[in-house]
């Protein structure tokens, strides 16, 4: 008999392959469709399910395809890789495979927009978002928790709509319900800083001084308008935004649903000016961005003081 | 040749130069509207399980046309055949009409996929192909209609690799051959689609019974591809 020890929290990829797999048992509507990446966490779901697991080799273009074919038969197809394979290469697969044939899927990437730093520019694709952003009808989750991620991707799983699940190994200390709207994490008076996913811990770290409120998103498309603006309202319209990916990704929706009130907004994220030519570490990257607490606390800071109000 | 009237219209193989010409305005028509005619004749009339009735029946058989410009022909033969009301077709590529100079699934009964960017009905077809299988459905078969310049795209390649090592039976892909390729394809694209382990046939696209002989003769752990030859289209 050993005594019962706290669960360990395992990595979002180990979650997507573990609930992938068994959800496959279950759901005979459910396809995985797979570039190479991976692969190797799906042999045994592929030895069960063998017209259901389906690994098309190094071809990004037919992984979209093939998945857009299959929902178009009705199953649900999860695909799976690395963010600039997954989103950026087969990009008009996406726009023309999905969205244009009016079916649906669920696209799971690793690695966001650094958690490879040493791989360097080529593994990276913080311009995911932006990207799917120029196309109608996606829901793009951002979770910062395995135990978020968990939870939407099984709630995605049971519909046919478009829905995008970045992992990422940057994560939170602890999970927060995931839903629609913007959770209000602290309350504040000076100003509205929302983080997005695993920006959360920075965020905090960055603002424990500060009089502001803070939201925290795990599900960035649909855009909350509603929540940002009452929370605008209830603190000060000087809203900061952090993304772990392009930054001012989300600034136009901001924009749009604060429209209706002076206010002023900044974003942050990764930088969008140059190319960052680093290998390194995952946190050297986030500093290089500046989303990194100091670095927060810095912009927030000097944004808030330049207020005028 | 054939003469029969499907789905009760009254509008045979006779019939499709009117059709056309509902859209084109005059009698002559150019090789990049009647390239895929006869193709689509013998697929529609005499090879594909798919009628108005069942337009949405998940056992029909699947028409995908990936060469989604010079729409006419298809647009004529889906008339013929029930699909869309001849009427409809002088209005073509108006703002209001449903037909547009790329066919769209979700205006148009009876289209399969929306296409006009070449390269993307083979991997959709292969998709469709897997589902159906995966859904237990073995008896329907999917057919796409690519062009040899289309086939250029690299999207295609990836496609028939992956069907010809799957060995996805219910996929056959006909390729109008009218030799429209800048860079052409040297040993033939038969060949292109055998070294992937399809079956290949190479044939008169204009021979309704070689057409019909060619696209009926499947193999169940083998894709098959139809070479459809016809007449170079003209570049001006």
């Amino acid at each position: 008999m050993t005594a019962p020890t706290e669960p360990r929290t395992r990595p979002m990829r180990e979650e997507f392959t573990d609930l992938v797999g068994a959800a496959l048992d279950v759901d005979p509507r459910l396809a995985v469709v797979l570039a190479e990446i991976s692969a190797d966490r799906f042999t045994a779901a592929a030895s069960r399910h063998p017209d259901r697991v389906i690994n098309v080799g190094i071809r990004e273009q037919a992984l979209i395809g093939v998945a857009g074919g299959l929902a178009l038969t009705g199953m649900r197809p999860v695909v799976h890789s690395i963010a600039p394979f997954l989103v950026e290469r087969p990009f008009e697969q996406l726009k023309l495979d999905l969205n244009h044939q009016g079916v649906g899927a669920v696209l799971v990437s690793t690695g966001a927009s650094y958690d490879y730093p040493a791989a360097g520019r080529t593994h990276m694709a913080p311009g995911d978002v932006a990207l799917l952003d120029t196309l109608p009808d996606w829901t793009v989750h951002v979770p910062g928790h395995p135990r978020e991620f968990a939870e939407l991707l099984s709630a995605a799983l049971l519909t046919d709509d478009l829905v995008y699940l970045r992992m990422s190994e940057r994560t939170n200390a602890a999970p927060l319900p995931v839903g629609r709207r913007f959770r209000v994490v602290r309350e504040g008076r000076g100003g509205v800083v929302l983080a997005v996913g695993p920006m959360l811990r920075p965020v905090l770290a960055a603002t424990a001084e500060l009089d502001v409120a803070v939201l925290y998103a795990s599900t960035v498309r649909p855009f909350d308008a509603a929540g940002l603006r009452s929370a605008a309202l209830a603190a000060t319209p000087d809203v900061v935004l952090v993304e772990p990916y392009l930054r001012d990704t989300s600034t136009a929706a901001a924009n749009a649903a604060l429209a209706d009130l002076p206010h002023r907004v900044l974003g942050l994220g990764v930088r969008r000016d140059a190319e960052l030519r680093a290998y390194g570490t995952a946190d050297e990257h986030e500093a290089a961005h500046g989303l990194d607490p100091a670095g927060l606390a810095r912009s927030i800071r000097g944004f808030l003081a330049t207020s005028g109000r | 040749m054939t003469t029969s009237t499907p789905a009760g219209t009254g509008l045979g193989h006779p019939e499709l130069p009117a059709l056309l010409a509902r859209m084109s305005g005059d009698e002559k028509h150019s090789p990049a509207a009647t390239s895929t005619l006869d193709v689509l004749w013998v697929l529609y009339d005499r090879v594909l399980d798919v009628d108005p009735a069942h337009a949405d029946d998940p056992d029909r058989d699947r028409f995908l046309l990936s060469k989604g410009h010079g729409p006419m022909a298809y647009y004529a033969v889906l008339a013929a055949n029930g699909f869309l009301d001849p009427a409809e077709l002088d209005g073509w590529s108006s703002f209001d009409s449903r037909l547009g100079q790329h066919p769209d699934r979700l205006l148009v009964p009876g289209v399969e996929i929306g296409s006009g960017s070449l390269g993307h009905g083979l991997p959709l077809a292969l998709g469709t192909a897997l589902g159906l299988r995966a859904r237990g459905r073995t008896r329907p078969r999917v057919v796409i209609l690519v062009g040899d310049a289309e086939l250029g795209e690299g999207s295609n390649h990836e496609a028939i690799a992956v069907a010809g090592r799957f060995g996805t039976g219910q996929l056959t892909a006909v390729v109008v051959d009218n030799a429209s390729d800048s860079h052409g394809w040297p040993g033939g694209i038969a060949e292109r689609f055998s070294r992937e382990g399809w079956a290949a046939h190479s044939v008169d696209g204009r021979d309704h019974e070689a057409l019909h002989r060619a696209l009926t003769d499947t193999r169940p752990d083998q894709p098959l591809a139809v070479i459809a030859r016809v007449e170079p289209k003209e570049f001006a």
